[in-house]
């Protein structure tokens, strides 16, 4: 076959053209795909969270929220920070949602301190980066933790963009209040696993809703189905302007705050 | 056969390195320790009968682990009814709460799990309720 080096070359650029042109067509049809699946779920259930933080902060300094869920769940009261074990906590506003303030907003709602917790993200990079599965999504939207898989090795942690998971450097039963697991239902963790909020699973087996709700004296935070378009939560989030933690990264995040 | 005496001692006493432990056992006066004698559950029957549970309870514990922190499913049935009466409707498929119910962890578990030499790891987080209860 006779071929000159021109006619080669034009060949071999159109046919890597078409190649990348197409892999392009497929990648951008799939992370549209991704995108517009809206968080519909399979189970057709939907749980999330909404927190007015003006009701929280007319509290003034309260944490029933936090220490409902870390006696619920015998989370660990670690006092050296970088070794903290937290599932729920409190974070002025202007950290935690920093994308939606500028120099003039009041120092009122700089200063705001809002509970920040796992997100249950619909897109969540924790879940993506497990090597072992060992945190997966429900399809009812938590994200949940199989601690019996977990190997520690802290992908998800370095993954999650909101900081809510924690690591067990030692063993938690030591620093346990007086020793003793607080609630006798629920298990411990062990040495070497990561732990987070799991919107309390187990609570909504047995038809409760989730302990820092529960706790919240001002009724602050709302739990619900954002897929019943009955639900509380639903026409909390049509009459009120919420917003969410990092939601620009792609993660779809399902703790909604109202500021 | 060169050096029968040097080779006969070696093997000697090789064999009674080898077998140290039975020496060490035997000269303790324990020839194999029976198996411990456990005391029967406190009440109600088991989930299970008794013989599928003494063999392969772990096989049931792995199973239920599963099915409850993977797929939600947090009670049990057994399928012939077996450990429902006295008016139980449903167990949850727990350790702590239903087996615990009826088993103490150091007269029944402990003690057939260090006679058989084996240390599961459920009790470094699944809890012990206070009083056995």
């Amino acid at each position: 076959m006779d071929q000159s080096r021109r006619t080669f070359l034009r060949t071999a650029g159109i046919a890597v053209l078409g190649i990348s042109g197409g892999g392009s067509y497929v990648a951008a049809r799939a992370i549209a795909a991704g995108q517009h699946d809206g968080g519909k779920t399979a189970a057709g259930v939907r749980y999330a969270l909404a927190i007015d933080t003006q009701k929280c902060a007319a509290q003034h300094g309260c944490t029933a929220c936090i220490t409902a869920c870390h006696a619920e769940h015998n989370v660990p009261a670690v006092d050296v920070p970088e070794r903290e074990i937290k599932w729920i906590w409190k974070e002025e506003a202007e950290h935690a949602l920093h994308e939606y303030f500028d120099d003039y907003t009041s120092d009122e709602l700089r200063r705001r301190e809002i509970p920040v917790l796992c997100n249950h993200c619909d897109n969540p990079p924790c879940v993506r980066v497990c090597p072992t599965q060992a945190t997966y999504k429900r399809a009812d939207g938590p994200v949940m933790m199989d601690m019996h898989r977990c190997i520690g090795c802290r992908y998800c942690v370095v993954g999650c963009p909101y900081g809510a998971r924690s690591f067990n450097y030692g063993d938690p039963r030591e620093f346990l209040p007086n020793g003793e697991p607080t609630n006798a239902r629920y298990p411990t963790r062990s040495k070497g696993v990561v732990e987070k909020c799991t919107l309390c699973t187990e609570r909504l087996a047995r038809g409760l809703r989730p302990a820092c709700v529960e706790a919240c004296p001002a009724g602050a935070m709302l739990f619900g189905d954002l897929e019943d378009p009955g639900s509380e939560i639903r026409a909390f989030l049509q009459t009120n302007f919420t917003v969410r933690r990092k939601a620009e990264v792609g993660t779809r995040p399902h703790v909604h705050y109202k500021l | 056969m060169y050096d029968r005496g040097i080779i006969l001692t070696g093997l000697g006493a090789f064999l009674v390195v080898v077998l140290l432990p039975f020496w060490w056992g035997a000269a303790a006066g324990q020839p194999g320790a029976d198996p411990p004698d456990l005391p029967a559950a406190t009440a109600q029957p088991c989930v299970m009968e008794p013989a599928y549970m003494r063999a392969a309870h772990m096989d049931l514990l792995n199973r239920w682990r599963d099915e409850v922190v993977r797929n939600d499913a947090r009670f049990f049935t057994a399928a012939d009814g077996y450990g429902l009466e006295s008016g139980r409707e449903r167990d949850e498929k727990s350790l702590s709460l239903t087996c615990l119910r009826c088993h103490d962890k150091e007269q029944f578990c402990d003690r057939c799990h260090d006679y058989s030499g084996i240390a599961p790891t459920c009790w470094k987080c699944h809890v012990v309720p206070p009083g056995g209860e």
